[in-house]
């Protein structure tokens, strides 16, 4: 490998005076000490500087020209391509596989290609085309010049001593006291507005189910149609997502309402009423052969709505905690730390089931305030 | 040439001053011709491990671009509508508006979806980039003094982007993202004491009420990008300020930078780098399908469907959610759920760990030097080890956020996919410690090896006394027992024939040759290594062995 350094300024050597006064034949020369002379008033030392091609016009030379304008083509080709689809290609959704599904995927494509062409032509023309170069620029390290430290700093010091609020303490004081709620007065107007009580109107333990938003009336069981359901309508081993029976009672502003109705298989009620008879608030939660959960999960609120009819158990398919339908949803298998509530049920005077009352323990993830 | 037609000359416009005299003007305004020349000037260093962080960089203004045109369609409110549009399977259901405005951005307005997909993987390929870009950082000892600073800012734009990421991902209101907002509000609430109020006056109430999405929103186009701009403006301004950091190697020492300067061919290489970024964003956003939210169909509280994964980047927080047992404390009347721990305080021990550790590193190693050549890995094997188990803490938790996809995938009992995730998140880091720092001494003694006895050849020899050896090729003068006297530089050893020129050069040309190829070199015993003591004089920054 040919180690020439500096090929092109042939005549090299200190022309830090005045390089353009030397008056090289060569203007391109000249230009280059110029540059040469720039780079050293910057810290920069530029020790080695190649022409890709000290020949100009070789063969190799013009075929890296020849690929290099082979990708800017390409790039001029599939940039018309891209405004053609663009434009004409049908583009508005249709059912079935028709020509309008390859509108994005042609979009990309020739989007794609404009771009990698451009992008490569660019790099093998930096890499290939321009001179190669090894320039070594002076580092400073570590702190500023001593002096300037010092001046710097007898210069805010200077500021400080100008403020004089050294030697006038009833000003230092009353400055800090007038600033100490300065930064509440910043905060409150920004921050105060958005401050809602969770609290009020008993939201955290509140659902849909309370008779409350019903005029007394205990709450309906209905399907997502908003129709009620009667103890007939679920199979036996099946179950059903059931909201409370309100206006707007299955849309995202009762989210803490969504309940599972699962008919029971006669040998499992028998062993989930005999583990219901254990847990006093769940004691008269069942009817017949049916249990009513919240489908809120206890971990992070999302709906445990996988039910595996076979074991009987409800997974959450979120963060996979798993709760055991027969003793009072129970929680078996990962990070949920809570039963899954019961919503006590029973039949109304027309045969449908509704909601004896509200949840009696909040739904849904854990807070600081429960107990 | 007679005066009129001097004149004549002189009157008409010389279309060839114009630049010069227009820079002449501006100069004459602005004084910029010395800045100009110094910013011009600037030395960048090669590498390739250099260019990660432009990835993330060139991200960023793609999701500038494409996210500009996303909010001129986009209407960020949670009022109910029946959905009218062209996507039929959906027609007639009820949903939000934010909802309707996607699927219309996606089905109804041209070009839309490529904009919608593009914008998602800029922002997947942003993140990749900013956590490739803060292991070679890390692994190469780039963030030691004096670049402290720019670390912190680095772990900082972190976790914006990973807010900013799940803003926008929340904003389609669809199921998937209505989820996921439905489990960032259990995690506000885990938070003692203020947690139940910090939700209701997030959420304006019960969750999730109407306000959310439209305060995401603004979140996600003004507050969180002005603060990434900001933020990356200062990193930059950092780097050019203190300079790149360079690999050792001959000449390079802590008072230089050896490189190339920025303009023509450095801002040619980064600019078609940009350029390739964009290329790749635009294949993706056009090819590869992401986050179809018209299959999720609108959230709805009481569903959900198997395999609701995060976003990559928030996958190990959901990961580290499914692993932590379910341990809740309970005293006074007071809960602290289960969740706060991994997802408030494992992401808060992760946020101040990594910014502590260019202090905690220099004052285990009571190193208080500024150090401008980089390390490799090898030599640092406790920093390395270290790195390699937080990779693979990271890992075991990024698994285990799809824990329940690959127990599905492969029949495996999901409860076994768990405790595997459990056991794995203790044990496998501190392996993953033992394992790298082996490699580390491994290789750094291989280094020296080779150094003292030279490259293979591959060359068998018999000897007279019938022992076969193998000839090794010295990389210098050798002493009177065969072993080189080369000290080792912090740099690559050439350790493959090839690598002193045993090989012929390449011969240019696809079908023949455009050149004739050079002459093959003799290949003499090298009276100076590729890695010579003599041209780097600077030791004090090459540190081997233990730390």
């Amino acid at each position: 490998m040919s180690t020439h350094t500096t090929s092109r300024p042939a005549a090299a050597g200190p022309t830090a005076a005045s390089p353009a006064a030397t008056g090289p034949a060569d203007p391109a020369t000249a230009r280059f000490e110029l540059v040469r002379e720039g780079a050293h008033r910057d810290g920069v030392e530029i020790v080695h500087y190649e022409p890709r091609f000290p020949v100009p016009g070789t063969r190799a030379e013009r075929r890296v020209e020849r690929t290099i304008a082979f990708f800017f083509l390409l790039t001029a080709l599939s940039a018309t391509a891209f405004l053609a689809v663009f434009i004409w290609w049908p583009w508005q959704y249709e059912i079935g596989s028709t020509l309008s599904k390859l509108y994005t995927p042609l979009l990309g494509l020739t989007l794609g290609l404009t771009l990698a062409g451009l992008g490569i032509g660019v790099v093998i023309w930096g890499k290939k085309l321009l001179p190669h170069e090894v320039a070594v620029e002076k580092r400073h390290i570590g702190s500023s010049d001593p002096e300037d430290r010092r001046i710097t700093a007898a210069a805010m010091v200077n500021i400080a001593d100008e403020t004089s609020i050294g030697r006038r303490p009833l000003l230092r004081r009353t400055l800090a006291l007038s600033l100490l709620p300065v930064g509440g007065v910043a905060i409150a107007p920004l921050v105060g507005g958005l401050i809602t009580d969770p609290h009020k109107s008993n939201m955290m333990l509140r659902t849909g189910w309370d008779p409350a938003n019903n005029d007394g009336e205990r709450v309906r069981l209905v399907r997502e149609d908003m129709t009620p359901i009667r103890p007939e309508d679920i199979s036996v081993g099946g179950q059903i997502t059931v909201f409370p029976g309100i206006p707007e009672g299955r849309t995202n502003k009762h989210a803490d309402s969504p309940t599972l109705l699962i008919h029971l298989r006669a040998t499992d009620a028998e062993r989930a009423r005999a583990n219901i008879g254990r847990i006093p608030i769940n004691k008269d939660a069942m009817y017949g052969n049916f249990v009513a959960y919240s489908k809120i999960c206890t971990h992070a609120g999302c709906p445990a709505s996988l039910y595996e009819q076979q074991t009987n158990r409800l997974l959450c398919p979120c963060h996979q905690s798993q709760f055991d339908i027969l003793d009072n949803a129970k929680p078996i298998f990962g990070p949920a730390t809570r039963r899954l509530p019961m919503l006590p049920i029973e039949l109304d005077s027309e045969g449908f089931f509704v909601a004896k009352s509200d949840y009696p323990i909040p739904v849904g993830p854990g807070f600081w305030e429960r107990s | 040439m007679s005066t009129n037609a001097a004149i004549r000359n002189r009157r008409r416009l010389d279309l060839r001053a114009i630049p010069g005299q227009t820079v002449g003007e501006l100069d004459d305004r602005l004084h910029s011709a010395r800045p100009l020349r110094s910013l011009m000037n600037k030395v960048f260093p090669d590498h390739w491990s250099f260019l990660l962080g432009e990835i993330a960089l060139w991200s960023f203004i793609v999701l500038l671009l494409t996210g500009t045109f996303l909010t001129f369609f986009f209407d960020p409110s949670m009022e109910e509508v029946t959905y009218q549009g062209s996507y039929a399977p959906l027609k007639g259901m009820a949903m939000s508006r934010a909802y309707e405005s996607s699927l219309e951005l996606s089905f109804d307005v041209r070009g839309g979806l490529i904009m919608r997909q593009m914008h998602h993987w800029a922002a997947l390929l942003f993140m990749a980039g900013i956590v490739v870009h803060m292991f070679r950082t890390f692994f190469t000892g780039a963030f030691r003094k004096p670049r402290e600073l720019n670390w912190i800012i680095g772990v900082l734009l972190f976790w914006l982007a990973f807010l900013e990421g799940f803003a926008g991902y929340s904003l389609p209101d669809d199921a998937l993202s209505g989820t996921g907002l439905r489990i960032a509000n259990a995690i506000i609430l885990s938070v003692p004491v203020i947690g139940t109020w910090a939700s209701s006056s997030l959420f304006g109430g019960e969750f999730p009420g109407t306000l959310i999405i439209p305060r995401l929103y603004i979140t996600h186009v003004l507050l969180v990008p002005a603060l990434l701009v900001a933020l990356i403006s200062a990193h930059m301004a950092l780097l050019l300020l203190q300079k790149h950091t360079q690999w050792p190697g001959p000449g390079r020492t802590n008072t230089n930078v050896v490189g190339e300067r920025m303009v023509p061919r450095y801002a040619a290489k980064m600019g078609g780098f940009f350029m390739l970024v964009f290329a790749l964003i635009a294949m993706m956003g056009g090819l590869l399908q992401i986050n179809p939210i018209w299959l999720f169909g609108p959230y709805e509280a009481a569903v959900v469907s198997a395999a609701s994964q995060p976003d990559w980047y928030v996958m190990f927080l959901d990961g580290s959610t499914r692993l932590f047992p379910a341990w809740e404390i309970r005293a006074f009347g007071y809960t602290v759920p289960a969740l706060f721990w991994p997802t408030i305080v494992l992401p808060g021990v992760l946020t101040v760990l990594p910014m502590l550790y260019p202090f905690l590193e220099a004052r285990f190693t009571k190193d208080k030097q500024a150090h401008h050549l980089l390390q490799r890995p090898r030599d640092v094997p406790a920093r390395t080890a270290l790195g390699a188990m937080a990779i693979a803490f990271y890992v075991v938790l990024l698994l285990s956020g799809g824990n329940d996809v690959i127990a599905d995938k492969f029949q495996i009992s999901l409860n076994a996919m768990t405790w595997a995730g459990r056991v794995g998140l203790l044990l496998l880091p501190p392996l993953a410690y033992w394992v790298t720092y082996r490699i580390c001494l491994g290789l750094q003694q291989h280094d020296r090896e080779v150094l003292v006895h030279g490259v293979e050849t591959g060359i068998i020899k018999r000897l007279p006394d019938g022992r076969f050896i193998e000839v090794h090729q010295p990389l210098a003068a050798t002493d009177d027992h065969g072993h080189g006297e080369l000290e080792y530089a912090g740099w690559t050893v050439p350790k493959k024939m090839n690598r002193l020129g045993a090989l012929a050069p390449t011969v240019r040309g696809f079908f023949f040759p455009i050149e004739k190829p050079a002459a093959k070199p003799a290949l003499p015993r090298p009276a100076e290594a590729p890695v010579s003591p003599a041209v780097t004089p600077v030791r004090q920054e090459i540190e081997s062995g233990r730390r």
